[in-house]
C-alpha cells in the first residue's frame, strides 16, 4: 500500500491537535491536543520508515515516545500546582504575569 | 489494507471528539481511542515494537496519567466557553483548517515513489534490528535519554511535594480539640449515631431511632438531608400490616402453633409499637420535606 494515506491522515490528526491547542482552554484538554500532536508525527514517521526500507524512523518515533512520556509527569505536575494555589485548570486563570 | 480504511475514519471522528467534548474525561477516552487504533496502524506498517511500546507506554502510562490528574483536578472541571479574546475560536479555528488544507494537499502533490517496505530490514527481526541500530548509531541518543527521564521523574517530584507549614495534627491534639468543642460548643463528645439498621432497611438513608421513637438527626448524612431524600422512619413500618396478613395467609396451617405459643410472634410488637403512632406527625413533616426535595 501506497504511504500516502498514511501521511495524510498523519496531517489531518495534526491538524485536529493543532486547533485543539488553540481553541481549548482546559490545560488537561490542552495537554492531550499536545500528545495526539506528538501521535500524528510519530506515524509519519513509521510510515517514512517504511516507505525507505529503512528502521531509523521507527528509532525516531521511539525516542519521540520517551520525550513524550517526560513531557507528560512534568506538564501534568505542572498543571497539578497551578490547580492547588489558583484552583482551576483553565489555562485563561494563570495569568499572573500579565499585570 | 483494509484495516487502514477501517481504521482511519474512527481515529479521524475520535479526535474532532476530543475538540468538542465538554467533558475531560470523555477527551481522554477519546484519546484512548485514537492512540488504540494508531498502534494498530504501526503493526500494519512492519512496527511491532512500535505497536506494543504504544499500547504500553500511550495508553497504559500516559492516558492512565491523564485519568489520574483528571480525578485529582475534580472530574467536573469542564472548560469555559467565555472566550478571553475576541473572535479567537473562529480564528483559531479558519487558520487550523487553512493549515491542515495546505498540509494535506501538499503531500498529495509530492510523489512519495514506490515504497520499498521493510521485509529486508526486519529480516532478522524488528526489535534485533532496532536494538543493533539502538545500541550502535542511537547510542549516544539513548543515553541522554536517561538523563532526560531521571531529570523529569525528579522534577515531577519536586512540583508534587509540599512543604508542610502547619505541625501535624496527631492523637492528643485531635482528643483536646474534641473535648474543647465538647465544653465550648457543645458539640457531642462521642461519635454520631450511625444510620438505623432495621430488618428491612439498612441504607444509610435510614434515620437511627431514638428511645422515645422519633428519628435522630445527627444518624444520617447532612447531604442527604439537604437533599431531602432521608426515608421517614415511621414510614418504615407502613407496610407491615399487608406483610403479616401475607405471611399469616400463607402459613396459616403449619404455624398455628408456633403463633399460639409465642404470641403474636416478632413482628407484633413492630406492628402496634405506640411509639410509632406517637411520632406520626414528625413523620409526617419528614416527608413533606422529601417530596418537596423531589418536586426541587
Amino acid at each position: 500500500m501506497s504511504a500516502t494515506p498514511f501521511i495524510v491522515l498523519s496531517a489531518i490528526l495534526f491538524t485536529i491537535g493543532c486547533v485543539g491547542v488553540l481553541t481549548r482552554r482546559n490545560a488537561i484538554v490542552v495537554f492531550m491536543c499536545i500528545e495526539l500532536m506528538l501521535n500524528a508525527s510519530n506515524l509519519a514517521l513509521v510510515t517514512f520508515a517504511r516507505a525507505h526500507g529503512n528502521l531509523e524512523g521507527q528509532v525516531a518515533a521511539f525516542f519521540v515516545m520517551v520525550v513524550a512520556a517526560a513531557e507528560v509527569v512534568v506538564g501534568l505536575a505542572i498543571i497539578m500546582t497551578i490547580f492547588r494555589t489558583r484552583r482551576s485548570a483553565s489555562v485563561d486563570d494563570a495569568s499572573l504575569l500579565k499585570y | 489494507m483494509i484495516g487502514f480504511w477501517i481504521l482511519a475514519p474512527v481515529m479521524v471522528a475520535a479526535a474532532i471528539g476530543i475538540l468538542f467534548a465538554r467533558k475531560a474525561v470523555h477527551a481522554a477516552l477519546l484519546l484512548a481511542v485514537v492512540m488504540i487504533a494508531l498502534a494498530v496502524m504501526y503493526a500494519l506498517q512492519d512496527a511491532p515494537f512500535l505497536f506494543a511500546v504504544q499500547i504500553v507506554v500511550y495508553t497504559g502510562a500516559i492516558l492512565m496519567l491523564f485519568l489520574f490528574v483528571l480525578m485529582l483536578v475534580g472530574v467536573d472541571a469542564s472548560d469555559s466557553v467565555v472566550e478571553t479574546i475576541k473572535g479567537q475560536r473562529l480564528m483559531a479555528t479558519i487558520v487550523g483548517l487553512l493549515f491542515g488544507l495546505v498540509l494535506v494537499v501538499g503531500v498529495a502533490q509530492v510523489s512519495l515513489g514506490a515504497v520499498t517496505g521493510l521485509d529486508e530490514a526486519n529480516a532478522e527481526g524488528n526489535v534485533p534490528a532496532l536494538a543493533s541500530l539502538l545500541f550502535s548509531r542511537y547510542v549516544f541518543a539513548f543515553e541522554a535519554t536517561s538523563a532526560l527521564l531521571i531529570t523529569a521523574a525528579i522534577g515531577a517530584m519536586v512540583l508534587a511535594h509540599r512543604e508542610r507549614l502547619t505541625p501535624k495534627i496527631g492523637q492528643s491534639e485531635r482528643a483536646a480539640q474534641r473535648m474543647r468543642d465538647y465544653t465550648e460548643h457543645g458539640k457531642p463528645l462521642t461519635p454520631l449515631p450511625t444510620p438505623g439498621v432495621f430488618a428491612r432497611h439498612n441504607a444509610v438513608d435510614t434515620p437511627a431511632l431514638l428511645p422515645d421513637g422519633t428519628a435522630a438527626p445527627t444518624s444520617v448524612s447532612r447531604v442527604l438531608s439537604a437533599r431531602g431524600t432521608v426515608r421517614s422512619a415511621p414510614a418504615l413500618a407502613d407496610d407491615i400490616e399487608e406483610f403479616i396478613t401475607s405471611l399469616g395467609h400463607g402459613e396459616d396451617t403449619s404455624r398455628a402453633e408456633d403463633s399460639a405459643e409465642g404470641g403474636s410472634g416478632p413482628l407484633g410488637p413492630i406492628a402496634g409499637d405506640p411509639s410509632q403512632q406517637g411520632d406520626s406527625q414528625q413523620g409526617d413533616s419528614q416527608q413533606g420535606d422529601s417530596q418537596q426535595g423531589d418536586s426541587r
